[in-house]
Parts: C-alpha cells; sequence; structure tokens
C-alpha cells in the first residue's frame, strides 16, 4: 500500500485518496478545433515512469493537490500544490 | 509441419512414456524482411498472426515479443469469456469472439479447454435488477441469448452464495449469459502459436522493439533489441504498454495504464460450476478445472505500470468475495497478480490504423482482452492485410475521440472502471 503525505493531514494511507489523473492539462479555448479538444479530453502521455498527476484527500480533509509519482516503481517524488509550478 | 494432436497420437503415446512430442512451434530468428509484423506476443498478437496466414494468405510475418510469448495480460487474466454487452457495434464484435472460440479447439487443433458453464450476475438492489433487466433485454435485442433469474434460481444456480435475510450483500435476483465461460488462457496462446507457426509465421521472443524505422513518412520496419526487422506494415498489440510503443512512433493514445489484479487459491474440490460476477463489488469468482477458487479484483485506480496490484484493493475484493461466498473463509491463496491493463474513456478497443502510415494498432480492450482475443486478432489481420479497418471493428477506430461518437461500455458491461 502506497502512503502518501497529504499537504494538510500528513501521511495516510493510499485507500484514503483518490487519483484525479493526470495534472498540468491546459483547457483549450472554445473555439478549439475537434481534434484539439479530443486531444485535450482523452489523448495522454501515460508514461512509464514519471508522471504529474492529481490527488485527491477523498475520506479525509477532501483538499486536491499534486503528485509527483513513479508508475513502476510507485515511488512518490514530491507532492506540492495545484496552483505551484512543475517541480523540476 | 507439427503432429496432428488426436486421441491415436496420444495413445501411441502411452507406450511411449510420452517422450515423442515435438516442440509446438518453431522458435525463430529475426530475419531481415517480412511483409508484416506483429509487436506483441499475446494472444492478441499471435491471433493476428495466425489470422494474416490463414485468412489472408500473408504468412511472410513475424511476431516480435519482448519477453516470452503469453506471459503478459494473456497469463494474468481470470480466463473468463463472455459477449454480454450492451451496445449492438460492442455485441457483434465480442459475440463475433466468442463463437470464434466455440470452434477454437477444432480449429487450432489445440484443446483450449473452453468450458461454457455460464455466467451469472448478481443484482444486490432494486437498481441492480432494473439495470440489468435493460441489459438482459439489450443482449436479446442484439440476438445473444440471456435469462433473467430470480432471487431462487439464482440460489438454484450458484452454490454457496449466502442467500441468508441478514447477507451483508443480499443477492435479490440477478442474469445469466449461459454461452460465457472459461478457457484455458495459455492454451489460446500455444494454440494460436503453433497454427500460426506451422503456417510459417515466425515466433520470436526474447525481442524487445525499442524503435520503429521510418521512410518516406512510413514506418517501414522495427528496431528491436536483436537487430533491424524491415516489414511494409507494423501492428502493435501490447495492451498496457501500448503507449510506450506508440511514442516510439511519435503517437499519443487516448490510453491510460492500470493495474488489475485476481488471486487464486489452493485447488479445492468442485465447488462452484459457474461463473459469478457481483458488478456492485467489482468481485467476479470461478473456479479452474484444477480446483482453485479464481478471484478477479477492480482496478486499481490510479495509473500503474507496476504487475503487483495495491494491497487495499485485494483487501476489498477479498472482503467482499467473504460476504457472498462466506464458507471461502478457509481457503489459503495461492498466488496473487497484476496485468497491466489498457483502459480508455469509453471501456472499447481501437482496432486499425493509426495517424501513422503503415502503423496499425489493436489496444484499448482494457479488463476485457482475454475474451476478445480471437476477433482483435481477426480484425487486426484484416486491417494489416487491406489496409482498411474491418467491419465488425469500423466503429473501434481512434477517430472516435475527435467526433465523439463513443461506444461507451463503461456502465454498459458493468464492470467496475
Amino acid at each position: 500500500m502506497m502512503h502518501i503525505r497529504c499537504p494538510w493531514c500528513g501521511l495516510r494511507d493510499e485507500s484514503e485518496f483518490v487519483c484525479g489523473g493526470t495534472s498540468h492539462l491546459i483547457r483549450p479555448p472554445l473555439g478549439a478545433s475537434d481534434e484539439v479538444w479530443g486531444e485535450y479530453l482523452f489523448f495522454r502521455e501515460n508514461p512509464k515512469g514519471l508522471h504529474r498527476e492529481r490527488w485527491r484527500h477523498l475520506h479525509g480533509c477532501g483538499q486536491w493537490f499534486n503528485v509527483s509519482r513513479d508508475t513502476v516503481t510507485h515511488e512518490i517524488l514530491a507532492v506540492y500544490a495545484m496552483t505551484d509550478p512543475v517541480p523540476p | 509441419m507439427p503432429k496432428n494432436y488426436s486421441v491415436w497420437s496420444l495413445l501411441r503415446g502411452a507406450v511411449s512414456g510420452q517422450r515423442h512430442w515435438p516442440a509446438a512451434w518453431r522458435e525463430a530468428a529475426p530475419k531481415p524482411r517480412y511483409d508484416v509484423i506483429v509487436v506483441g506476443g499475446g494472444g492478441h498478437g499471435l491471433a493476428s498472426a495466425y489470422y494474416l496466414a490463414k485468412n489472408h494468405g500473408i504468412n511472410r510475418v513475424a511476431v516480435v515479443e519482448r519477453g516470452w510469448i503469453g506471459g503478459g495480460n494473456t497469463g494474468r487474466n481470470t480466463t473468463i469469456v463472455r459477449s454480454n454487452y450492451l451496445y449492438p457495434q460492442s455485441a457483434r464484435l465480442y459475440d463475433f469472439s466468442l463463437r470464434l472460440y466455440e470452434g477454437l479447439a477444432k480449429e487450432l487443433n489445440f484443446n483450449i479447454m473452453l468450458s461454457q458453464r455460464g455466467l451469472v450476475l448478481l443484482a444486490h438492489s432494486r437498481h441492480d435488477l432494473d439495470s440489468m433487466s435493460r441489459w438482459a433485454n439489450a443482449m436479446r435485442m442484439n440476438g445473444i441469448e440471456a435469462e433473467l433469474l430470480t432471487r431462487d434460481q439464482v440460489a438454484a444456480r450458484v452454490a454457496g452464495l449466502d442467500m441468508s435475510p441478514q447477507a451483508r450483500l443480499p443477492v435479490l435476483g440477478g442474469f445469466a449469459q449461459p454461452r460465457g465461460g472459461t478457457a484455458r488462457h495459455d492454451a489460446v496462446a500455444w494454440g494460436y502459436a503453433r497454427a500460426a507457426s506451422a503456417l510459417g509465421v515466425d515466433i520470436i521472443q526474447n525481442c524487445e522493439v525499442t524503435g520503429f524505422i521510418e521512410e518516406n513518412g512510413r514506418v517501414a520496419g522495427v528496431s528491436t533489441s536483436r537487430g533491424a526487422i524491415r516489414a511494409d506494415r507494423v501492428g502493435v498489440a501490447a495492451a498496457g504498454h501500448s503507449s510506450v510503443l506508440a511514442k516510439l512512433a511519435g503517437l499519443k493514445l487516448p490510453v491510460t495504464s492500470y493495474a488489475l489484479q485476481a488471486l487464486v487459491s489452493e485447488p479445492i474440490k468442485p465447488i462452484l460450476d459457474t461463473v459469478v460476477l457481483s458488478p456492485g463489488t467489482g468481485a467476479y469468482v470461478s473456479q479452474s478445472d484444477k480446483g482453485e477458487i479464481v478471484i478477479g479484483a477492480m482496478l486499481d485506480l490510479f495509473p500503474s505500470y507496476a504487475q503487483r496490484g495495491s494491497f487495499a484493493v485485494q483487501q476489498s475484493i477479498i472482503a467482499a468475495t467473504l460476504e457472498l461466498f462466506p464458507s471461502y473463509g478457509r481457503l489459503r491463496m495461492l498466488r496473487q497478480w497484476a496485468g497491466i491493463v489498457d483502459v480508455v474513456h469509453d471501456s472499447s478497443p481501437i482496432i486499425g490504423p493509426t495517424p501513422v502510415p503503415g502503423l496499425y494498432i489493436n489496444c484499448g480492450w482494457g479488463t476485457g482482452g482475454f475474451k476478445a482475443i480471437p476477433a482483435g486478432g481477426w480484425t487486426l489481420a484484416h486491417a494489416l492485410a487491406t489496409g482498411k479497418s474491418h467491419p465488425l471493428a469500423e466503429a473501434f477506430q481512434l477517430e472516435r475521440f475527435y467526433t465523439g461518437r463513443l461506444i461507451d461500455e463503461a456502465a454498459a458491461s458493468g464492470i467496475a472502471h
């Protein structure tokens, strides 16, 4: 079981959280073409390795935050706020 | 040409201590050039190669596999076959697959141990009952047999279910697909490999694709850990690793990879003679011919390429299984594993050409790839041979993510995603 460090509640079990998928996706303008809109909605890098993703402490404080995580080892490399820039 | 398996070859072997069996397929080294390369030696890749040779007469085909054949999701599923889908496009495709499975042992001369023991889905609430009526009726509209079951019929059909008044997961009824069941997963891979090899297909194991060769804006082959292999057309059937391979060709897919786990118990005497699904809890249970209770879980709902699965999901699926079947509480579990599945937004596959000329894909089966092996292979072979998508696969193209014409089976198939 992964342990995730919620920025507000500290280190908690994975089962208290839900993953909200890839982070840092930028919503295209309303006039975007079907291709651009489809890419935004459905197409993902889906990396084998480092992934920036959103998590929510559902059964806790209910807050959203960002996580840098390795999708092979599940190691959590960074936890940062929703509005923070992408860590190096 | 491998020996034809028959009762006579078995009897002859009985005299000689069964030591006369030749290797079922040729272990091939890569040649410099083929007509078609299939990347991925799982069920879908091997079936694609077989149908390329069988249906289209194209036998200069290589199946390139990073590890060993059938060692990915083909060896990591719960062996269930069914075609209980809601929408006509899905029903046609999956029932075609099930019909191919029904004739596959004879077709391949390899016992795939298909056991159509039926599939029972449990309704735990009034809402479940209503949605299952809709589901079963949709199946009938699509010409696939489905049988609505009352509470008493479920009790009579499924041994060991907790039907007591204080059951934590009360069973109010359900429905069955009588033609659903199980097949031997390894035999499906090995049967296709043997039959494809006999038709001239090269099966190349321990050969990892590290890139695509591009010429004049087309894919012209693959570079691998065992050198370059050229071909006019390349098909990718790599399940949870589809995105990794697509990236090598500069392509992004509408796919996210998740771990889907399962576990089996020690073998016990026959106790369960059907496949039981509880869509409400995500648990599905069957008993293998060897006697193991096979328990499938829902997805670990975060992106993962780790073939192990999280303990949290394991715990919840065991809890649900024990609420359904209290008598399994004393079973010792022998093995637990996860496969990396390729989930797309509408839980329907993608089979056909890609924006990269010469590159074709078969992916997006998500949690249900095993049951679709014959149809996935048949339709990818068609696309590779003709350059066009198969009529059964026309609705399952990449364009649907731009046009919005999704086939949203996530809810329809009732499988927790």
